[in-house]
């Protein structure tokens, strides 16, 4: 049994949907209007990476109570989760900048959480 | 001269900055919050920025460096100050700490945004236990305060902040159930179906609403059913054990202050009827914005923010002649609906279409007469679309001419 994917390509506007269908190692798509959806979906299928977005505690700020940070670079999909929860653990203290590195090598991906925000106090 | 912006987000920090640019001399920025950005320290997902900064940033990344560019060109900005008042003769009364003041500014920009359709605004019949939430509500409580709003939760309406609360709940550690949508399509971006349902495996259920609220003191469950014809289908009802009933139905622009002024509200898109500069019937006020109209990206907000923020210190005479579009067909909304004759460059004109349509065709009528159309290879009710005008096309249009943009779909994909 070839196993098929549905997915909505989000390359461009137009978001087609996508039919991708792997039998051992064909991947083969469909519903894709241009080059660039073949291409995405078979990323998508080999090795999906998403960008994880989170916040963490800030502790020593009078205005705020949540720093919101991500990860500089994407990680695999099916690690997403973990690294949230590794994310959810940390806590960070005032002053912090713009895209300070809050976290290296988050769960030995290779990846750096970093701030998304400066607060000073 | 000086231009005042009341509303400090995005498209109010737009505004001022090219404001500035066109030769100001003197830009006033008015946020009641004690920080500027709008909803966008909020909003920490990416999808910001694309094509204003040529990165893809977080909401808070994107709001830091709009303000640092406010903050460069010399914008006054008031913080903790609210404009309680606006008049006709564009004068604005100003609450902040130091007392209240009157303004009358050469200009007046309105950038104050949307508020979310209330809970209120969906009839669900049930008792009202705590546990129910808006989506904007959701995400602050979540992302500002750093509460736990829920442990399982149930998602009514597929608007944007609906998807991209289901991702965020789910990285917080919560379940989220399901996401219903009453429309036989989602309300959100494709890109935030894929990325905040798709990939956790978060089911979408297409017509579907939540029928009952089931729980005492706090939500226990909610009932879900199958809607056709406005009716829930018997037989097609589901119940969901959740703690949490989140309701992403919608925002509507904030217009209290332009009916204060005398201006009348238009009913599809709930606000005021604007030209291709963003002017209100008022000359010299605009407003950009979630204020006009809902926008999609953050981008688009700018854009057009921008333009009115270049516009307000042109001087545009008295003589005034314009055209009128209105929506027709598919077409949801159209923004501008009046086309200021004469001016430089001919007007871009943005819309939604009702439905999701494949492979289209847009065309601008006065009367049965096309004077201008394109083809558009898919359109979506979620994404605002654009229609430029050609100059040759602009400079055919009459004053007082009533144009009709509709919408018809060629038919197959190929
Ligand atoms: C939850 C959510 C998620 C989103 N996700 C995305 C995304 O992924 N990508 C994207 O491109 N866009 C996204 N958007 C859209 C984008 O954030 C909005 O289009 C944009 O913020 C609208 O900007 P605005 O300046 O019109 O309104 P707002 O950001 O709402 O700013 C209005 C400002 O006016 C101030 N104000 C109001 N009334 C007064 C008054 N009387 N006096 C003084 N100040 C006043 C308010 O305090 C506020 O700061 C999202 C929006 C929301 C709500
Ligand atoms: S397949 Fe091509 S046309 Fe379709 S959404 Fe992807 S990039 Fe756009």
């Amino acid at each position: 049994m070839p196993d098929c994917i549905e997915l909505i390509c989000i390359v461009c506007p137009v978001g087609c949907e996508l039919r991708v269908t792997v039998q051992g190692d064909d991947i083969v798509v469909a519903g894709n209007k241009c080059p660039k959806g073949e291409q995405y979906a078979v990323h998508e299928v080999v090795s999906p990476v998403r960008f994880v977005q989170s916040t963490v505690r800030l502790l020593g700020s009078k205005t705020e109570r949540r720093l919101p940070v991500k990860t500089d670079k994407p990680v695999p999909k099916d690690k997403v989760l973990q690294v949230a929860a590794a994310i959810r653990r940390l806590t960070c203290r005032v002053p912090v900048h713009l895209g300070e590195v809050i976290a290296e090598n988050i769960e030995g991906l290779e990846v750096n959480v970093v701030a998304t925000k400066t607060v000073t106090a | 001269m000086t231009v005042a912006v009341v509303g400090g987000g995005p498209a109010g920090m737009a505004a001022a900055i090219s404001a500035k640019k066109a030769g100001a001399l003197k830009v006033v920025l008015i946020e009641r919050a004690e920080r500027l950005g709008g909803v966008l320290p909020q909003c920490i997902h990416s999808g910001f920025g694309l094509s204003y900064f040529g990165q893809d940033l977080t909401g808070p990344e994107f709001a830091e460096l709009l303000g640092r560019e406010v903050e460069a060109i010399g914008v006054e900005v008031w913080l903790q100050s609210m404009v309680t008042e606006a008049y006709p003769d564009r004068s604005l009364l100003i609450s902040r700490a130091e007392g209240i003041s009157l303004l009358k500014p050469d200009a007046v920009i309105f950038a104050v945004g949307a508020r979310e359709r209330p809970r209120g605004a969906i009839a669900i019949p049930g008792s009202r236990p705590a546990g129910i939430y808006t989506a904007g509500t959701a995400q602050y409580m979540t992302n500002i305060q750093g509460y736990e709003v829920g442990k399982r939760i149930f998602i009514l309406g597929s608007g944007d902040i609906g998807l991209i609360m289901a991702r965020r709940f789910t990285l917080e550690g919560a379940k989220v159930e399901a996401v219903a949508e009453l429309m036989p399509f989602p309300g959100g971006l494709s890109r935030n179906v894929q990325q905040c349902l798709k990939d956790f495996g978060i089911p979408l259920l297409l017509s579907h609403s939540v029928i009952e609220v089931m729980g005492r003191e706090r939500v226990e469950a909610v009932k879900v059913a199958k809607i056709e014809n406005g009716m829930p289908v018997a037989g097609t009802e589901k119940v969901y054990e959740v703690d949490t009933l989140v309701l992403s139905v919608g925002l509507l622009p904030e217009v209290e202050l332009l009916r204060q002024m005398g201006l009348t509200i238009l009913p599809y898109t709930n606000s005021v009827t604007v030209n291709q500069f963003f002017e209100t019937e008022i000359p010299h006020v605009y407003v950009v914005g979630n204020g006009a109209g809902i926008w999609d990206l953050v981008d688009h907000v700018v854009v057009s923010a921008s333009t009115a923020g270049a516009a307000s210190v042109a001087n545009w005479g008295v003589e005034r002649s314009e055209a009128f579009v209105e929506p027709c067909r598919d077409v949801r909304l159209v923004i501008p609906q009046r086309i200021l004759l004469g001016a430089d460059e001919p007007p871009v004109l943005w819309f939604r279409a009702g439905k999701p349509l494949s492979v289209s065709k847009v065309t601008l009528l006065r009367g049965t007469e096309v004077l201008a159309s394109r083809g558009y290879l898919s359109l979506r009710p979620a994404e605002m679309a654009t229609f430029p005008l050609r100059k040759e096309h602009y400079e055919k249009l009459k004053p007082g001419d009533r144009l009709t943009l509709c919408v018809s779909e060629v038919g197959s994909d190929a």
